[in-house]
């Protein structure tokens, strides 16, 4: 890889590398190859440290330990003396492929494979060149092992080396190792964040201490878009501990000496809320007006050849509707963000997924220049998406807090705030029209779906709505690989707007429609009297990769074997954020009629893998998200209200439901993936349609409840 | 009041109603023990009252006053409890955040039942949420940390 320019930054004493193309650089760089924006980080210190700066937040997702790999596998250094840090908010760590700093989209490891390596390779470089000259030989004649130089019998550390090679230039360009040559990429690694885990002592936002620090919690509006009419807060002051009662334009902030004081203060607040027409909202009505949407024409998304026209001269016609509701993320890690704000700067401690954007809307609020909040990334709780706001909602409250309060400033939600705080997984109905020749293969699809818009109405419109369509909303669908055996097709796209703030969900657009297609390409099956696999053996036939995972996890779930008594399998593969993951859910149902999930044979191809352990652990996790969502998860409203409150009546998966999750990670050469999201998608159709199996019910609504 | 924490002896100024979690981490300075639902639903906030897995979050600091409360940074002096060593081997950590409550409650599985069957484990670990999604590798954790004790023994 060859740089257009570099610099070293000194901090402290060791050397520290950041590779920083200028503005003009990176446009013409941009031009050629978009996907190339390299900044990085890391620090090798006289200690023999190895400090290796992350550009995106750890979330659980083991980032921490993948891209600490790809710098150690180019740095060659021992891996014990690896340490990992988040990056501060800066332009120098913006996505390579967003340009903006961000963790999300199950993108962190491919967007950062080219830029961590690079940097490891710069690092060792640099170590090799100043052992060279204090052995007065040339670099070529020397190597590298576990963070020693080698001359002949010589030997010098890494640490020792440190110094001298941070006076050095850094090179024009290195050559990456060879695949052949990897020694840690591709293998399983165990977690570099475990020992502060496992020992209460990681840090999270929720965690951080200030000097001077007080806790607030903030009255917002009970239902979406109401406003503060007016308020009393002479019960709340009377509240020992309470300090300050101020008003910010989310609510009502109470700020204490600690977070038992603010909360008692909180619930001592009256206030008379203006609800607005939020208070009408009403899920149930919701939905019938999203079933009726979806009856009519929406605007056209995607339109090959004329479906209308063939549905109509279809041998058979098939027709379901399939709807999804509300979700929220619910992180372990309630939200939280602590501000220190003075004259010239803003300092932050959250956990967020979006630097770039929440760094911004500190400044404005805070008065202040962006490069003059300074954000401190603990480790985040869970994010899931919740973290990646796109108005900065629970950055900008915190700044409004600290700001008219004078001190700074933690403002905490409570479980009830984040159940009750919208941003969620909007609700979507699907219609979708099939119509079918005489051996049961679609030729005709017509589809529609309902449901807000995530991206409509924000900053990131222009990337992603185009002729009024967010692309995110129809994802999975639109370009869903079954459709592309389906010679006349038109996918169409209501988005309704309401006072519910939209958000992405683990999945984001495929947590619905792999639910609808999947669910349907099943329905068609079995009008077809074939076999589910074999049956989309045929769709799948120029989706080479599709189907080995589909085969793949059907032989590890036994397909084709008779399951244990009183039990069924289904099957589901779906194509997100660059990887196919395949799965097969073995369920039975109880007297009570309660889902149970016993076996999840999961398949994977995410193209080259960095951390195959890791890998394992997001699929896992990702199938007890979906699985949470599939059997319990929703939200609803009534008069505006959301009738869900704590995970007594927002259930998720416990350790008691836990299924056996398998997971095979396949050899393939395909472009890297995605891994944090992707096997979230097919589990509730895979468990729907071994519902199906079993029951010869077919369930079209998530939660998933037989009747 | 007086808090025994982790065998010292602690004075807080607390109104007694007040939540052990909100002593522990707010005048105690105990970040380990983790806030995520306040009324014993997900298992965060657990710790050792007298060496039984209690929820801190719903337990008046009033009632604790003068027995033995052991948080995660008392569990042991360096991540060598047999559970803590079996966390690291399973890799079980994803964000990390339940994961204090998830270790204190599988601890005092352990030391009352040390070979408990997998549903014992799922009776005694159902109060504990993880979102990451971590409970295959809970499980396979405490079968390691059970067979680390048994082979001590």
């Amino acid at each position: 890889m060859t740089l257009s320019r570099r610099e070293v930054l000194v901090s402290g004493a060791g050397l520290l590398i950041a590779f920083h193309v200028p503005r003009k650089g990176r446009a013409a760089q941009m031009d050629k190859k978009p996907s190339v924006n390299p900044n990085a980080f890391v620090r090798v210190g006289p200690d023999e440290s190895v400090t290796v700066l992350l550009a995106h937040s750890e979330m659980g997702q083991g980032i921490w330990t993948s891209l600490a790999m790809l710098i150690a596998e180019e740095l060659d250094c021992d891996w014990s003396k690896i340490r990992v840090e988040h990056a501060p908010a800066a332009p120098a760590y913006a996505h390579t492929a967003y340009g903006l700093q961000m963790t999300g989209g199950s993108t962190t490891t491919w967007s950062e494979f080219d830029r961590y390596r690079t940097v490891g390779a710069m690092a060792r470089e640099m170590l090799v060149r100043a052992a060279a000259a204090h052995w007065k030989v040339r670099p070529r004649s020397l190597h590298t092992e576990n963070s020693f130089v080698v001359y002949r019998t010589e030997r010098l550390s890494y640490g020792q080396l440190a110094e001298a090679a941070q006076r050095l230039s850094p090179p024009v360009s290195v050559v990456l190792k060879p695949k052949r040559d990897w020694k840690l990429i591709g293998k399983p690694m165990r977690r570099l964040d475990t020992p502060e885990k496992i020992t209460g002592k990681a840090q999270f936002g929720i965690d951080v201490q200030v000097p001077g620090m007080r806790t607030a919690l903030v009255a917002r509006s009970p239902v979406f878009g109401g406003k503060v009419r007016s308020f009393d807060a002479s019960r709340a002051r009377a509240v020992p501990g309470v300090e300050q009662v101020v008003q910010v334009p989310s609510g009502i902030a109470v700020v204490a000496a600690n977070f038992w004081s603010a909360k008692l203060g909180r619930d001592a607040l009256q206030i008379e809320w203006d609800l607005g027409p939020g208070a009408e909202l009403d899920s149930g009505k919701l939905l019938a007006s999203y079933r009726d949407l979806a009856k009519g024409p929406g605007t056209v998304a995607v339109a090959i050849g004329d479906a209308d026209a063939a549905l109509a001269g279809a041998a058979r016609r098939l027709e379901a509707e399939y709807d999804v509701p509300y979700l929220a993320h619910a992180t372990m890690e309630p939200l939280n963000c602590t501000v220190r704000l003075d004259r010239v700067r803003c300092e932050i401690w959250t956990g967020t997924q979006f630097h770039g954007v929440d760094q911004m809307a500190a400044a404005q609020i805070a008065g202040v220049p962006p490069q003059n909040v300074i954000i401190h990334t603990p480790f985040l709780g869970g994010g899931f998406g919740r973290r990646a706001v796109l108005d900065s909602h629970f950055v900008a409250e915190g700044v409004h807090v600290a700001k008219a309060a004078g001190v700074p400033v933690k403002v905490v939600w409570t479980r009830e705030d984040d159940i009750r705080g919208g941003h969620y997984r909007p609700m979507y109905v699907h219609r979708v029209e099939v119509g079918v020749d005489e051996k049961g293969m679609p030729q005709a699809w017509r589809h529609t779906v309902a449901g807000q818009s995530i991206l409509v109405g924000t900053l990131f419109e222009k990337f992603a709505v185009k002729d009024g369509v967010d692309a995110q909303s129809i994802e999975g669908a639109a370009d869903s690989p079954y459709l592309d055996a389906v010679p006349a097709r038109k996918i169409m796209l209501h988005s309704p707007r309401n006072q519910v703030p939209p958000q992405w969900w683990r999945s984001v657009g495929n947590s619905h429609t792999a639910f609808a297609m999947e669910s349907m390409i099943d329905e068609l099956a079995w009008a077809a009297g074939r076999d589910p696999l074999e049956f989309r053996s045929a769709l799948l036939a120029g989706k080479p990769r599709l189907w080995l995972a589909l085969k793949a996890a059907a032989r590890s779930a036994g397909w084709g074997t008779p399951p244990p008594q009183g039990r069924a399998r289904g099957l589901a593969v779906h194509d997100s954020f660059g990887s196919i993951v395949a799965e097969v859910a073995e369920v039975s149902v109880d007297a009570r009629k309660r889902i149970r999930v016993h076996k999840v044979s999961c398949a994977v191809d995410c193209g080259q893998t960095v951390n195959p352990l890791g890998i394992e652990a997001q699929v896992q996790g990702a199938v007890v998200f979906g699985l949470s969502a599939a059997l319990f998860g929703a939200v609803t409203l009534k008069e505006g209200r959301v009738e869900q409150s704590n995970f007594h009546d927002y259930r998720v998966l416990r350790i008691p439901e836990m299924p056996e999750v398998t997971v095979q990670i396949l050899e393939s050469d395909a472009k890297m993936g995605g891994i944090g999201e992707p096997a979230t998608a097919p589990i509730a159709p895979a468990v729907a349609n071994a519902v199906y199996a079993l029951t010869r019910q077919r369930l079209r609504s998530l939660p998933l409840r037989l009747t | 009041m007086k808090l025994e924490v982790n065998g010292q002896v602690r004075e807080v100024d607390a109104p007694d109603e007040m939540p052990m979690l909100w002593a522990l981490r707010d005048l105690c300075g105990m970040t380990g023990v983790k806030y995520g639902c306040g009324m014993a639903q997900c298992g965060a906030c657990t710790v050792h009252l007298d060496g039984k897995a209690v929820r801190s979050c719903v337990l008046p600091v009033a009632a604790v006053a003068g027995r033995k409360i052991t948080t995660i940074e008392g569990l042991s002096p360096d991540g060598s409890h047999p559970v803590q060593v079996a966390w690291a081997e399973a890799d079980v950590v994803q964000c990390g955040y339940c994961q204090s409550g998830q270790i204190m409650a599988a601890a005092a599985l352990l030391a009352e039942k040390p070979d408990p069957s997998d549903e014992e484990i799922g009776r005694a670990m159902a109060g504990n949420i993880c979102r990451c999604g971590t409970y295959q590798r809970v499980r396979d954790a405490i079968r390691r940390a059970s067979s680390m004790r048994r082979t001590r023994r």
